[in-house]
């Protein structure tokens, strides 16, 4: 069908070639130059400061993201509608913008006196506020879906609130904290837009990857851009992939 | 405290608690402590940043505000945001609807590779998307002798930012629009075929109108994203003031040259775009939940 | 339109759904095809409707050759047991479907729907939309749909099987006279056996996608082909190797010698029939089935010893 051959043209001008080309270019001087090139001591101190800061900010979201899951489920409260659409603003809003938000109120002349601009706790903010949504998301379709009776069982066999709440209600959720966990990896290990502006992308010290790849290709020297965006690239799916599995194997038991 | 006499049995008995009403107390308070965690969370990290942009940028009144938003650069910006919209969108919705449906209805080996390949722009950063399509479509790309041969510039100009924008807002139509599809079923569609419709007349007939919301909300997350676009637009467009600065490129440059106005001023244009979609998007779940009865 | 199908193979993947089946249908006839799930009924249903193509065989309506026409060219008119309505239309739409998808002029079309609602029954629900409806009514709605433009074969896949057991019983005779009416050549699908025989004329007894047996509902019962068509249709007592309806064990009233020797196990009553639970003296259980009224002449109770005639029993070849 010709349906078929223009979808495939599609894909392929938009996502294969661009792949193909990227790994060719990044494996264009072999192995050692690839090697050398990611671990140059400003792009190793970029992927450094990219994949701590994801994995504390993930582990923050898989907390606060399932209470406040919980509450948009459990709880009655006025305006709790509000408070659900406002869940999806990362997504909708630009990234600069969201840079440019958290500026305004936690940067240089900030109302509260809170100022993280050019620090590395600004790439932890900006990472929180744009990968809010995924864990909270995530986890609420599941809880909406589970059977109270479980918890009302437990309770009736001599549990206490917080033993049922671990023994009974997490592993329940356990697959969709860990599939929003992995989306809000994959989605910090890569983002750019809202660190531009509050983090001043100080090398060694706030340049995340991505801004550090951006600096290259501003310089020209795509080879190592492409090296170091295939080395996220592919850490970026390792942990996808692994998470992913990983969740799909606890729902096996759970459901 | 009572002595039970099973006691002894392996597990920890719970404590006797003194009464109903201290249960009743104890939950309320945790409900209101989870309650007050969450809230406090979403107001420091989304409520009151948002508000204080709106503060700051109107703090000094509408004029200044007007003037930002009528510059001639920002004018062009916000429309060149838009032309790149209105050409990114419509292809990814009907390449997305032509994916759902090889994806659901389908039948060959390998689909999961497809669904990776749509998947995939969400593990890339917007910066390697821009990264990559400048190694294929540049001058230096794959294709850049064969392009400048034919007199066709992509990297640095319209069609090299509806590319990017595309490849970045790629996955949204095909990922909302194959649970519906899913969730439709094919009996309907058969009858359709017994009836005697061709497979044109079934796909616009019957497929279509019991997809569309799955559609127009993918559709809408679409648009959204391809808006919001920054990093891989900012390296295939090399930001050309007037030229190939779309809206978010805009608050950039504003910002880096000291106008906080006018960068607030674009940004708050965006946010209000934002609040649309959410404006959109709510409503859309919300007619998605009461026609399922949920 | 006579339909006939000549050796026909399916399978999906390592399931052998039909083998080396062959049938054959004849105008105007109304017939079933009966058989437990998995039994390749359905699958052989949608063969004949162009909705899935034999791996081997011929399928011929009306004397042509439509094995590998696709469905839309077959002119045969599909019911789903899930109804299949089109939702976004209205119920008068749904009908005319299938005549705008040939561009007839609207009148026709309008003048034909109403006939047609009429005709089941659904008038006055022409501007209501299938989320309006009970399951009766759609799946009346459907056969409208499938009869509005006047297929040369009607085939129904189940198609009382989602429904109330009050209105599948209305439905039921409601397509037979329906039948009587239209005569057209019309074959449905179905596990219940009651159903097959009450109102089918023909029935065709389907297992692991063979054909066991087909012919008239009382030739099925009285002379059954084989164990799997006498377990199949109509209620029956295996004892070893033989096979006796319950109904034909007399249960007599005084022991005259010529019966054996019996335990009344248990009697259960159904209405106008009793069912009497037996245990014969060398440990094996039967059940008989007496009218009210001789359940109570025999003044049957429970723990009761009394006298039964077994009958010849069928024992079929293996």
């Amino acid at each position: 069908m010709v349906g078929k051959g223009l979808l495939g043209i599609y894909l392929t001008a938009l996502v294969l070639l661009p792949i193909a080309a990227l790994l060719s270019k990044a494996s264009s001087g072999g192995t050692s130059a690839f090697w050398r090139e990611i671990t140059s001591p400003e792009a190793l101190a970029a992927i450094k400061l990219t994949l701590a800061a994801s994995a504390i900010v993930v582990v923050i979201n898989a907390i606060f993201g399932t209470v406040i899951a919980w509450v948009l489920v459990r709880d009655e409260f006025p305006g709790k509608n509000f408070v659900n659409a406002l869940i999806d603003l990362p997504f909708a809003l630009p990234t600069i913008v969201a840079g440019l938000v958290l500026l305004s109120l936690y940067g240089k002349g900030s109302p509260v006196g809170i100022n993280v601009a050019f620090t590395r706790a600004a790439v932890g903010l900006a990472l929180l506020f744009v990968t809010l949504p995924f864990v909270v998301r995530s986890v609420q379709p599941v809880l909406l879906e589970l059977d109270v009776s479980m918890e009302e069982a437990a309770a009736s066999l001599g549990a206490r609130p917080l033993t049922v709440l671990r023994r009974v209600v997490l592993p329940s959720l356990a697959p969709a904290i860990i599939s929003g966990v992995a989306l809000s990896f994959a989605r910090a290990l890569g983002e750019f837009g809202s660190l531009v502006l509050i983090t001043g992308n100080l090398p060694f010290k706030t340049e995340v990857g991505s801004v550090y790849i951006f600096g290259q290709i501003q310089n020209e020297s795509l080879p190592t851009a492409a090296a170091v965006s295939v080395a996220l690239l592919f850490v970026a799916l390792l942990v996808l992939g692994v998470l992913q599995f990983a969740s799909r194997r606890q729902s096996r038991h759970v459901l | 405290m009572s002595i039970s006499p099973a006691a002894g049995i392996g597990a920890r008995r719970p404590p006797v608690r003194g009464s109903a009403e201290a249960e009743a107390r104890a939950a309320r308070a945790r409900r209101l402590g989870a309650r007050t965690i969450a809230l406090g969370y979403l107001a420091l990290l989304l409520l009151a940043p948002v508000a204080m942009i709106f503060y700051r940028t109107f703090e000094h009144g509408l004029g200044p505000v007007w003037s930002a938003v009528t510059a001639p650069n920002a004018q062009r910006a916000f429309w060149l945001s838009l032309e790149v919209v209105a050409i990114a969108v419509p292809l990814n919705t009907i390449f997305g609807v032509g994916m759902a449906l090889l994806l659901e209805r389908g039948r060959f080996r390998g689909k999961w590779i497809l669904g990776v390949l749509i998947d995939l722009p969400f593990a890339i950063s917007p910066v390697v998307v821009g990264l990559a399509l400048v190694l294929v479509y540049g001058k230096t790309g794959w294709f850049g002798d064969w392009l400048a041969e034919n007199g066709i510039q992509v990297i640095f100009s319209m069609p090299g930012m509806v590319l990017a924008t595309a490849v970045v807002s790629l996955p949204f139509v095909a990922r909302e629009t194959v649970p519906v599809l899913h969730e439709l079923g094919t009996d309907s569609e058969q009858a359709a075929a017994t009836l005697g419709a061709s497979s044109w007349q079934t796909f616009w007939r019957v497929t279509l109108p019991g997809i569309r919301w799955g559609v127009v909300y993918g559709v809408v997350l679409t648009t959204a994203r391809a808006l919001g676009e920054f990093g891989a637009v900012s390296i295939v467009s090399g930001r050309i003031e007037g030229q190939t600065q779309t809206l978010p490129l805009y608050v950039q440059d504003r910002f880096e040259n000291f106008d906080s106005t006018g960068a607030y001023a674009a940004a708050v244009v965006l946010a209000l775009l934002a609040l649309a979609t959410l404006l959109a998007m709510t409503l859309l779940t919300r007619r998605a939940h009461r026609k399922a009865g949920t | 339109m006579a339909i006939e199908v000549r050796n026909v193979d399916k399978r999906f993947g390592d399931f052998v759904a039909l083998g080396d089946v062959s049938i054959t249908v004849q105008d105007g006839a109304l017939t079933a095809l009966l058989g437990p799930s998995g039994s390749g009924k359905s699958t052989l249903l949608r063969i004949i409707a162009g909705l899935e193509t034999p791996d081997a065989g011929e399928v011929l309506i009306g004397g042509h050759d439509v094995t590998h026409s696709p469905a839309r060219t077959r002119d045969v008119g599909f019911v789903f047991q899930h109804y299949a309505p089109f939702k976004n239309m209205t119920v008068h739409d749904n009908v005319a479907f299938g005549l705008s998808v040939r561009k007839r002029p609207k009148d026709e079309i309008n003048a034909r729907v109403h006939e047609l609602l009429g005709l089941v029954r659904l008038d006055g629900l022409a501007k209501r939309y299938p989320s309006q409806l009970s399951g009766g009514q759609l799946q009346r709605m459907a056969l409208a749909r499938a009869l509005a433009v006047q297929p040369q074969v009607l085939l129904l896949d189940e198609p009382f099987g989602a429904l109330d057991a009050q209105v599948r019983a209305e439905l039921r005779e409601w397509l037979r006279r329906l039948h009587d009416e239209i005569h057209v050549t019309t074959i449905f699908v179905t596990h219940d056996q009651e159903e097959a025989m009450e109102v089918a004329r023909q029935i065709v007894v389907m297992n692991a996608g063979r054909i066991e047996q087909a012919g008239a509902p009382g030739e099925l019962y009285e002379t059954p082909a084989n164990e799997f068509v006498m377990s199949f249709i109509g209620p029956v007592n295996r004892l070893g190797d033989a096979f006796l309806r319950p109904h034909d064990i007399q249960i007599l009233p005084d022991d005259d010698g010529t019966g054996t020797e019996a335990l009344v196990e248990r009697v259960v009553h159904l209405g106008f029939e009793v069912r009497v639970e037996l245990k014969l003296h060398d440990g094996r259980d039967i059940w008989a089935q007496v009218t009210r009224e001789n359940a109570e002449q025999l003044e049957l109770t429970e723990g009761q010893i009394l006298s039964v005639r077994l009958p010849a029993a069928r024992v079929f070849a293996t």
